[in-house]
Formats: structure tokens, sequence, C-alpha cells
């Protein structure tokens, strides 16, 4: 293998050929500032415009400084990251950068957690010596997120996530120079696009210009209403990442707290998603083995693959741009709206009170979420299954603002009956985590045998699709497995020209599926926390009592006193969806 | 085919084809079929001859006559006089300004005299339309010799031996990158030619392709050969019709004659030539904004390495060089290294085609030896300054460039000199100023066109170059403050040194050396609160001095604004508050009643 | 802005050019260029057409039509005016011209009067400066043109126009 020897500030330093200044430096130890470079290793993704201009550094016998995060080093050179010229050029930059942004810092959605913020403060801004005109643009507010665009620094990382990893297509550099910002077609708003509320822009933006709607006000307010009864469902994903909006170590499971931290804010009853996930696999699972043993049977009317459905940005995005194929997917619907119609008919009959005075709230890792409790179909006599879905970092915020000191709190147990769950559940938040749930459930009751191993490992990982084959006890069923959905795309177009080998493919819009969601604490470009968000997943797993959703009694109670079986007259009604053409 | 007697050549050229080159030719082909001439006189478009300033221009071979300014009702007398009767037309000659003497022949003029022509050698001479007429000047004989005679290491070669660097602006040897993309092994490899031409005031490469469109085509088609490319794309203006006309008529004769195509001259090398539209960016003059571009992207140009010649059009191997670099190829193989490497100074070669402009007599397309100096430039060949006034500065390098005093008027001009003065040679676009153009306003002008013309891309250029400019536009207002100069040259510094492309990387160069050369016009501004060219107008007053105004009403009625009040036959006045100081007033005045402060 | 609805005719022209290049992506700007020559400008509509015809995002489509300052949304005047603002032209006063038009005319550079017969844009260096400052009006060149002219050069067309009227009607 081709090495390179050069200096870093004096440190000699021997790297594969073709690394940057940047990667080398990282290797001695060598901090240089960046900030429209991100890369998240593992899954493909690096945004690398060279546009920003903070990580210039000087190189010995160059006319200018050098951007590190795409300067190749070369044999000899002599790289000074942090010299006069350096540091003077950063700070003026970074001025230039402020000179063009709105200093609402106080009052700003990202507060605290501004990559720019932080960058300007490490840079010792403390006066603008350059002032001048500053770009205004109208501000854009969807169902799912709001588009402040004044505080676009053009990193581009958001048109990158939006075009390159989800190959949506919504955003795209417009206009020229000074002009110049990210936003959709014809500065139209987000909702008047094919956005699918992923988030994966508001998960990169390093500013305030791209934020989920906020609706921990609305929260505040049912929850000090007495006429209701308030009562909070909390996705899987949640409880793997919250503690890092707490300072705790990331992939740290904060289950117990979680809970008790909901019931001091105020929830009448603290529930879990998970229990409606066991039902998705339920109904989704049951759907499987219909439509396989159909299709075994010789039925050729019958849609194969089958795709999963619990991912609204998925839905929409099918919606959207793949209308030909709206009856592949399951017709389950997600957990949180399974939720939310169980919740409203069910124990809402068990509590005696009209579905108008129980208000269901979610914790979700999401902003697609809004969204989607926002549809009509979800709605009864236009009262919404799902009052308000807020994300990780709203509640996390909602935490802090009841003066809730996270770290002592004790560990507590969910309610009942919504929140008894599997740990086929709790694996809904990552990459593969579905399929597994349904496998595992469809083995059993396809074969009416136990499972000789319940970790389908072939499942597992980080790849952006994968493929396995599991043996239904002679029978080889195809899984496909994709996360982001560029990688869903080419599945589709696989299936649209008809060489797909699969029977059921599970999507998930957000590269790492739900623990790395539009809604999830910022990653800041680090991967690893979505990494180490999937191992605590598996881990809460490995750990529960009953793991398969099948075997949840309280599920099987639900089936029993309420929907009769999976598949029901009832269970279509309640727990069913259909798909609309949007194109 | 006619022999004819003779040959008209009309300047087809955009610029005179502006002022009615199209009536003359009308004219021309009207009296030639009244008096029966039709078998004796041909009557022709040619290239620009370059002495734009005296449009339309006409040729008669084989004499040689050269008429200037010529208009379309002038045409029944050079056919009745001239024509039939062997008389010019003297009024129509030109007449040298200074010694007043008149020249019928162009080499005899000023204005050609210092000129060495190798870039420009067919413009003005040839029917651009017709190829034969380009092979009869030797054309295509340089792609056959290589062909037949030389390896394309060896065409290479021959290219690195004579010197020539890139036109373009940035001066990079040619022959080299031909190696360098030579080199890099690949199942497919283009070459480029940038036709994006965009510096306000330069339009050399315009000129070339619509008066010897074959020469760039043959030049490209060497390349090819050289590189080891089957396909050349030419990125020309859209706003170029002409040019894109002529060119694509020249493809089809080539085409046709088997110049392109496969097996090309018998050799066992193919090459195809196609066109791809700029569609108005500047930026897109750099090439890998030019490279986006061609492949239906925003022109956002990204960062090198790797280069072109590595990973270009379609991440293929690519070799971009700009037009007036290939139209000197084909004369470099003809005539040999040698030969071409003995013209210039020492580390510049060749010649160089300037778009002369501005506050100068002889407005138009020159070539010049490199190491020519300024002054010959300006005093000899562009006849000075116009209506006698002081030569002030001259810009070279287009909006990357920068101002340059008298003090480099004896400077030879080649590139490191250019650049060690504080500009550079960029295009080509050489524009001249006198008194009356103040530089402040001059380095905001150049602003203003970054500004619009910047991608937006990077910081220092997209926010750091608004920031400038805003600061000049403060101390043209009268408003800045000496902090403000400081602050202009330390942001210029960090614009130059962070900025992503060449685009940003000189941006500044108006305003540093604009302040280096002439920094006492920036203190008038800010510490005076006055524009010593009078050229600002926030800082000019217009006033009528009621002793001399005679109250003819001349002024209130050119008064665009109605600023102006005042009774017939008795003194006028102007009011202050509505005045948008376009200087009618004064331009309009006879009797000199009108000042400016 | 204003919906407005293509023709069928419209949209297969539209069509039409997308698929002579081969409904290529990579072809955008070509495909700009065509469509524009036919249609005069690139309504939002239009470019709707286009990115479906090569299978792209209108969001790629309008981020390009609005890098190219070739490249207009709005419908140019009957007689489009277009000033050089090159170099030579702006030493020799072409600002003060295109104040002069924008005054007289009361629109903006890129905009169009409301009776649709003048737009004025800005073009750079057209190469003919030897006769700066250039204003070309539609296919004529108006060369050395000072601020005092402009309501001529004006008048010309508005007294052209009526004289039409006056004929048709």
């Amino acid at each position: 293998m081709d090495t390179v020897k050069l200096n870093i500030d004096n440190k000699s330093v021997v790297v594969k050929k073709g690394t940057t200044i940047l990667q080398a430096a990282k290797e001695i130890g060598v901090d240089i500032p960046t900030l429209c470079y991100m890369k998240l290793d593992d899954l493909n993704i690096e945004n690398k415009p060279g546009g920003c201009r903070i990580c210039v550094v000087e190189v010995e016998g160059r006319r200018n400084l050098a951007p590190a995060c795409c300067t190749d080093v070369n044999e000899g050179m002599e790289v000074k990251t942090h010299s006069i010229r350096a540091i003077n050029a950063r700070r003026t930059v970074m001025e230039l950068i402020l000179s063009d942004h709105p200093a609402d810092c106080l009052i700003c959605a990202k507060s605290g957690n501004c990559d720019l913020q932080d960058m300007a403060h490490n840079l010792g801004i403390r006066k603008l010596n350059y002032q001048g005109e500053q770009s205004h643009y109208r501000e854009d507010t969807s169902p799912a997120i709001i588009r402040e665009v004044d505080k676009c620094i053009m990193c581009r990382r958001c048109e990158m996530m939006c075009n390159e990893v989800q190959t949506v297509g919504v955003l795209s550099a417009i206009n020229r120079g000074f002009e110049s910002v990210v936003a959709p077609a014809f500065e139209m708003n987000l909702d008047h696009s094919v956005c699918t509320y992923c988030g994966q822009c508001v998960a990169v933006c390093p500013t305030g210009a791209l934020t989920e709607v906020d609706e921990t006000a609305k929260v505040v307010r049912v929850l000090s209403d007495p006429t209701k009864t308030v009562i909070v469902q909390t996705a899987p994903a949640v409880r793997a990442a919250l503690g890092e909006e707490f300072d705790m170590e990331a992939g740290t499971l904060v289950t117990g707290k979680l809970v008790s931290a909901l019931r001091r804010l105020g929830f009448n009853y603290v529930f879990d998603t998970d229990f409606a996930a066991d039902l998705t696999i339920m109904e989704e699972g049951t759907e499987l083995l219909n439509r396989i043993g159909k299709h075994l049977e010789g039925d050729k009317d019958v849609k194969l693959p089958i795709l999963t459905s619990c991912c609204p940005a998925w839905v929409k995005f099918f919606e959207h741009q793949f209308p030909d194929l709206m009856d592949i997917p399951s017709t389950a619907r997600s957990p949180q709206q399974m939720f939310g119609s169980i919740a409203k008919t069910y124990f809402a009959q068990k509590l005696g009170i009209k579905r108008e005075d129980l208000v269901v709230v979610s914790i979700m890792p999401c902003v697609a979420k809004k969204y989607e409790c926002g549809r009509d179909e979800f709605k009864v006599d236009s009262n919404p299954d799902v009052d308000h879905a807020i994300t990780t970092r709203e509640l996390a915020a909602l935490i802090k603002l009841s003066n809730i000191d996270f770290h002592t709190l004790p560990n507590e147990e969910f309610d009942n009956p919504l929140g008894e769950s599997t740990g086929a559940a709790v694996i809904f938040g990552t990459t593969g985590g579905v399929i597994e749930a349904a496998v595992r459930t469809a083995y059993e009751v396809h074969t009416k045998k136990d499972l000789p191993k319940i970790d389908f490992d072939e499942l597992r990982g980080m790849e952006g699709i994968r493929k396995a084959t599991i043996d239904f006890d002679g029978i080889p069923i195809n899984i496909g497995i994709a996360h982001g959905l560029g990688n869903a795309r080419k599945l589709l177009e696989e299936i649209q020209a008809g060489e797909s080998e699969f029977h059921a493919i599970e999507i998930m819009s957000c590269p790492g599926g739900c623990i790395g969601g539009g809604g999830q604490p910022y990653h800041h470009g680090n991967a690893d926390i979505i990494k180490k968000r999937q191992k605590a997943i598996y881990q809460e797993d490995s750990k529960k009592a009953i793991r398969k959703s099948h075997e949840n009694p309280h599920i099987l109670k639900l089936y029993e006193e309420f929907l009769g079986e999976p598949m029901s007259e009832k269970a279509h009604h309640l727990l069913h969806t259909k798909y609309f053409d949007r194109t | 085919m006619t022999d004819y007697r003779m040959h008209i050549l009309i300047c087809g050229g955009t610029g005179c084809k502006a002022s009615e080159s199209n009536e003359i030719k009308e004219k021309f082909n009207h009296f030639i079929s009244e008096f029966d001439l039709e078998d004796e006189v041909q009557v022709l478009f040619t290239g620009c001859f370059g002495f734009c300033e005296k449009g339309p221009i006409i040729k008669v071979l084989p004499d040689n006559t050269f008429y200037v300014s010529v208009a379309a009702k002038d045409i029944e007398e050079i056919v009745k006089e001239h024509i039939l009767k062997g008389r010019p037309v003297k009024r129509l000659l030109y007449k040298e300004p200074v010694s007043g003497e008149v020249i019928s022949e162009s080499q005899d003029m000023d204005f050609y005299k210092k000129q060495i022509r190798i870039a420009l050698r067919n413009c003005g001479f040839i029917n651009p339309e017709n190829i034969e007429e380009y092979i009869s000047r030797d054309g295509y004989m340089a792609l056959g010799k290589c062909l037949s005679e030389y390896t394309p290491e060896e065409t290479t070669n021959i290219i690195k031996d004579s010197g020539l660097r890139g036109r373009g602006g940035g001066g990079f040897p040619t022959g080299l990158k031909w190696e360098i993309t030579r080199k890099v092994e690949s199942d497919q490899k283009y070459v480029v030619c940038n036709a994006d031409e965009g510096d306000p005031g330069a339009f050399m490469d315009r000129s070339i392709l619509e008066g010897d469109p074959h020469s760039v085509i043959e030049a490209m088609a060497i390349c090819g050969y050289c590189i080891g490319a089957d396909t050349g794309l030419v990125y020309i203006r859209a706003e170029y019709p002409l040019a894109i006309e002529r060119l694509k008529t020249a493809i089809k004769q080539a085409e046709e004659y088997g110049l392109l195509g496969d097996k090309i001259l018998g050799a066992d090398f193919n090459f195809k030539i196609e066109l791809r539209y700029g569609a108005g960016a500047f930026v897109c003059g750099e090439e890998t904004a030019l490279i986006h571009s061609m492949e239906g992207l925003r022109g956002e140009p990204t960062v090198k390495p790797p280069f072109p010649s590595v990973s270009g059009y379609m991440e293929k191997p690519t070799n971009v060089n700009n037009v007036e670099t290939f139209a000197n190829i084909p004369v470099i193989i003809n005539k040999g290294a040698a030969w071409f490497s003995k013209i210039g100074t020492d580390k510049s070669k060749g010649t160089k085609v300037f778009a002369l402009a501005g506050k100068i007599n002889n407005v138009g397309l020159i070539e010049v030896p490199m190491g020519t100096t300024l002054r010959e430039v300006i005093y000899d060949i562009g006849g000075g300054i116009k209506d006698g006034k002081e030569f002030k500065a001259v810009q070279t390098g287009g909006p990357s460039g920068g101002c340059l005093t008298k003090d480099f008027l004896d400077t030879p001009i080649d590139y490191e000199n250019l650049l060690s003065a504080g500009s550079m040679m960029g295009s080509g676009g050489m524009i001249v100023m006198d008194e009356d153009d103040c530089m402040v306003s001059i380095a905001k002008f150049y602003l203003e066109f970054t500004l619009e013309e910047s991608c937006g891309k990077c910081n220092p250029c997209r926010i750091g170059n608004k920031r400038l400019f805003e600061i000049l536009d403060k101390v043209t207002e009268g408003k800045g403050t000496l902090e403000d100069i400081d602050k202009l040259k330390v942001l210029s510094d960090v614009i130059k040194d962070t900025s992503l492309c060449g685009l940003g990387q000189s941006s500044p160069n108006p305003v540093l050396s604009t302040i280096a050369n002439f920094e006492d016009e920036y203190l008038s501004h800010v510490e005076e609160g006055k524009c010593p060219a009078g050229q600002c107008k926030s800082l000019v007053r217009y006033d009528i001095l009621e002793d001399v105004c005679n109250g003819c009403t001349l002024c209130f009625r050119n008064c665009p604004v109605g600023a102006i009040t005042g009774e017939r036959r008795t003194p006028h006045f102007i009011d202050q508050s509505l005045c948008i100081k376009c200087g009618v007033c004064y331009d309009k005045c006879k009797f000199n009643a009108i000042t400016v402060n | 802005m204003p919906k407005i609805k293509l023709a069928e005719n419209t949209i297969q022209i539209i069509k039409d050019i997308c698929a002579e290049f081969d409904n290529n992506e990579g072809e955008l700007i070509n495909v700009l260029h065509k469509v524009q020559d036919k249609l005069g400008y690139l309504p939002a509509e239009v470019q709707e057409v286009i990115a479906k015809g090569l299978n792209t995002s209108v969001a790629k489509v309008y981020g390009v039509v609005t890098f190219y300052s070739y490249f207009t949304m709005i419908p140019r005047g009957e007689f489009p005016i277009s000033i050089c603002m090159g170099t030579a032209c702006y030493v020799r006063g072409a600002e003060q011209v295109l104040s002069e038009f924008k005054r007289q005319l009361k629109v903006d550079v890129g905009e169009s009067t409301p009776d649709g017969m003048f737009s004025i844009n800005c073009l750079r260096c057209v190469g003919a400066c030897g006769l700066a400052p250039v204003v070309n009006v539609g296919d004529k060149v108006y060369g050395r043109v000072a601020p005092t002219q402009v309501k001529e050069i004006i008048a010309e067309y508005r007294k052209g126009c009526d004289s039409d009227n006056v004929k048709s009607a």
C-alpha cells in the first residue's frame, strides 16, 4: 500500500495515499475545525463541498491556504494548522458568515446545539468587523419542518442528504452569488413539494435554518387541562438516545428514567409504542404469511415482495415517487397510529371516557410522525388518533423546562395494558429490526415450531442494503433490508423492473433506522453515536423476558377482548390503512 | 470557378454587423449587378479586421485598399469610382490623426504596423464560411503533418518546446497540460475548447471563431490526436449567435472534407466535435465549473485536484484550452517550435491578442508579440487617449486583474511582469482610462461584476465580495473612513487566500491594485469628501452660475427630472433635492454656466 | 406567482425536445436553451414538464435556471432592451444610459413593462466595444448611446406600435 509521509504542526505522520489533510491531522490528534464538512462513517455519507473555508490550513510552498477537508496529502508536505495566517483567515471567514446571519441566538431553536455558534465561540469572535446587507427569505412552516432560511450558511449538507442520500430531490441550491441559498423549487413551501419530512436535513443542519415544528407548548397546555386524560407513548429508539441530551454517554439506555420523567411531567398514563409494535407484527406478519402462502400455492395475482409500512416518510416517498407500487407495501398502520387507534377505542372504553377527552401524545425519534398523525385517514370525526407527536429533543426540552433532574430519577415501569412489550418490539428502533421481529413471529406461526435461535445476526448491521435468506422449515424466504431512501429506491427500481428476488423488504427512511431519526439528539456528524444507539437497542432486546411479539400477553388479551384475530374486520378497520397517489 | 478581378471583403464581425455591414453588402450586390460586374467582382463577409473604432471596414483586393467608417450610402460611389474607374474614394480612406496623412493600405497604418498576427492570421483575410479559403492559407496542413509525420508524443513535444502558454488567463504551459492528459490511462478522453469568453471588455475569442473557425477545429483535432481523445466539445456562449453559426458551418464542412470523422486523412484517428452552450455565467470560465455546466449542472467549481486532466467531463480525462490558445497550434506545427519561441520574452512566448477599449482613439482587436510595452500598445497602436485627455490607468486582466499607472507604461507585457505589477494577463481585455475616470468607482464596477457572477458556493467569495462592494460603495458616497480602507485591504487578502476557485482568489485584485496605485484618490473620497474625477454622484453637485446664465432654457428643457426652474432670459436654478446628477445640463449648456463641484 | 396552465401542444413541444436529447439529465442545459428559444421564457410549469421529461427533480431544474443569467422565468417584452455592461461600455457611460431606461420605463432590470412592450436586461460584453455604450433593442443595435437619446429610442417603438394599432383598427 502506498503511504505518504508529511509533517503536520511539526509532527511527523505517515498515512495512506489519498488521505486528506483533515484525516491525517486527526490521526495524530490535531483537530482542525470544520463546518460544512461532515462524514458519517459506515453509512457511506460524506459532505465535502469545500465551501465554508473554515478548515483552511497553511501548506508550505502553496500560494493560498488549503481546505484541509478536501486537500490530499503529498509526500513531504509541511502543514501548519494553526498558524497566525490560518487562524486570521478562519476568523475573518467566520466574521463574514456571521455578518450574513441573524444574531438571534438567545431565542433560536438551535441555541446550545448549534455548530455555528460553537465555532464562533471557539474562534473567539467577540465583535463583527464586517457588517452589511443580510439575506432575507420567507419563513416556511410545514406540518413537520420549519425552514428559517435567513440562517442558512450554504454548507449544503441538507441538499446532499435530500438528493444523494434520500434521492427525494426537494432541496437544491438556487440563485447565484450572495442571493444563493438552498430551497425547494420556485422557493415554494415544503408542504407543496414532494418532501417526505424524513427530517434528515434537520438532523444535519449545523444552524437553526432547519428545525422541527416545536409542539412542546401544546403538550404543556393539554397537560394542564383538568378535563383531559393525557396519555403518552414512547417509540423504541427514544430510550436509546434521550440520555445524550443530559450529557450521558451515547448508547446509554434510559428506559426507566424516561418513564419516571414522563410521569413527573404529568401524563396520566405512560405507555409504550413497543406495545403497538408487537401489534404491528401480528398484523403485518399475518399479511406477510398470507401473501407468501398464496404465492406458494401458485396464486399469480399476489403481490410480492411485501414492504414494511411503519415509516411515515417512506410511505410519503412511495406515494409521490412510486405510485405504481402502491399495492405492494403492507397495509398495516405504523405502530404510532396503531397505538393511537387502540388508545382512542379500546382504552378509552376501558376508562369509560369519550375519545375527545383522551389526548394521545407520542414521543418519537422522528419529525415525519408529526405529519403522519395529522393525515386525514387517521382522524375520526376530525379528532386525530394521535394528538401530538414530539421528538426526543422536544421531550428533553420539556424535562429541562420542568426542572426535573434527569440523572437522579428512579427507574420506573410502563403502565398497563398498553405498556407491555417484547424484545421484538424494541428492535423496531434500528434498521433490520422490524423484519427480524416479523421473522421471529412468522417463522413460529408458519412452522408451528420454536425458533432454534432468536437472534438473526444476518439481518443486522449498518450496510445500506442487506439481504438474507431465512429457512422457513424448508422454504427459503428472501429478505431485503434498506435504510436511507436512496437505498430503498434501488430496491424499488428492481421491483419495477421485475427483477426483485425478495419475498419481504424492510424499509426505513433514516440511515440507521429510527435510531438515526430526524428527531433524535443531534449527532453532529459523529456516526459512532448511531452505532452505539443500535447496540443499546439489541441489548434491551436481549434482556427482555419475552422476545417474540406473538407471546406478548397483553397483545393476546387485546385480540381476545377486542379485535378478534389478526386481519379481522375490526383489525382492518382500526389497524390498517390505504395509500394515495400524490403525483 | 469564376476568376474574379476584384474581391470586396466586408467586415462580418459582430461590431461591424451592428453598424450596418449587412446593408453595405446588399448595396454592393445591388450596384454590382446594376453594372453587370457579377463575373468580375466578388463580395464577401470576412472576420473582424480588429480596427473596430473605424467600423464598418471594407477591404478591396487585390489593391489592398482599406476603407474605414463606411456607410451604406457610400457604396454607390465606391462601385462607380473605385471598381469601375480604378480611383479609390479618398474621403473614406484612413487618415492618421496626428500627421493627417491619408493611408490606403492597412499595413502602413500605425494600428497594424507593430502587430504580428498569429492567432488572428486569417481574420479579415478569408471568408470564414468557406473551408477552401482556409485550406488555401495552409489550413489543415498541420493536422496532416501530425498524422503522417509525427507521433502524438512528438507532436506534444513540439507544443511543449514552443513555450506556448494558456491564453485564457492562467498561463499554464499548454504542451505540459497535453502531456499530463496524454499520460492518464482511460478508455475515453475529451478535448474541450473554452469559448465562454466572459471578461467584460474582451472579445478576441469571438472574433477568432467568427473570422477563422477552422483554425480552432484543426487545433482541437491535433490535441485529440496528442492526448488520445476522439471527441471534442466547444463550450460556447449562447450570446454569440454568429460565432455559433460559423462554427457549425465549419464543422460541417470539415466533416464533408474528411477532416473530422473516422479515419481522418486515412490515418487511424477518429475525431468529432460537438457544441455545448454556456448560459451566462462568468464563473464557467473556470475549468471545473465549465465541466459541471457541460454536464447539465449548476456551474459551481470544485476543489482541484483532481484536475480535469485526470478527472474532467463525465469523470474522464479532459484537456481544456481556450480559443486563442488553440488558434496558435496549427501555426506552431507548420512553422516549428523554434520559430514560435523566438517571438516574445524569456518566459512568455509568441503573441497575445488584446481587446483594446475604453478612452482610446483606436478601439479594436490587436495582436502583439509578448514583450511589447504598454506604451507601444496604447500610443502607437491605440493612437493615444481620446479627446486629448490625460492617460490615467490601463486595466488588464478583466475582473481578476488590476489597474496599472503610467509608471508601468514601459513595462514589457508578459505573464510575469503583469503579475508582479499587481495585475494579470487574463484573457486580454485592456481598458484605457483617462482623467475623468474615478478609480474607486472602477474598483466598485469590477466588484459589482464579481458579485453578480460569484457562484455563491464558498463564503469568502459570496459574502466577502459583498462586504468589499458595500465598503467601496460607502467610499463613493463620501461616507467612508480611513478604517474602511484598511478593512478593504485586510478583507481582500483573506478573500484571495481562502476562496475556492480562481474567481474569488482574484476578485479583490481591482481593489488592491487601485488602492496601491491610487491611494490618494481613495483618501480624497474619505478625508475630503471629494471625487477628484467628478464621477461619484453623491460627491458631485451641479450649480448654475447666476452671472453667466442667460436663461436660454436649454438646460430646463433637457433636465430629465425637472430639477431646473427659471423664467426665460433670467438665470436658472437647480433644485438639489431633485437633481439626479446625470450631467445632462452640464453637457447641454452652451455658455459654460454650469459648474461641477 | 400566478399559475398558468400549459396548452397540450406546448407540453408536447417540451416533451419532444427532451426526447430529442434522449431524455438525458446531463442535457438539461441544452434542453433549457431549446425550450427557451421556442417559448421565450421558462415559467415554473415548463420547468416541471422538463424535470419529468429528463427524470430529474424540479428543484434541480430550478437550481440550474436560477444559476444562469441567460435563462429567464419572466416573459420578455415585445421589444427587449439589452444594455451592454462590459467595461468599455461602462467607462463610456452605460450606467447612466441604463438608469435612464429604468427611469423612463419605470421598471427594473429583468422586468417587463406592465403593457408587455419593453423589458430591460443587462448583457455582458457584446464585443461591440468600438460602439460603446451599446444598447440592443431586439436585434437592432444602437451604438454610442447618450442618456438623452433614451427617450427617442423608446418613442420610436411606441410610435411604431401605435401606428400598427391604427392600421389594424
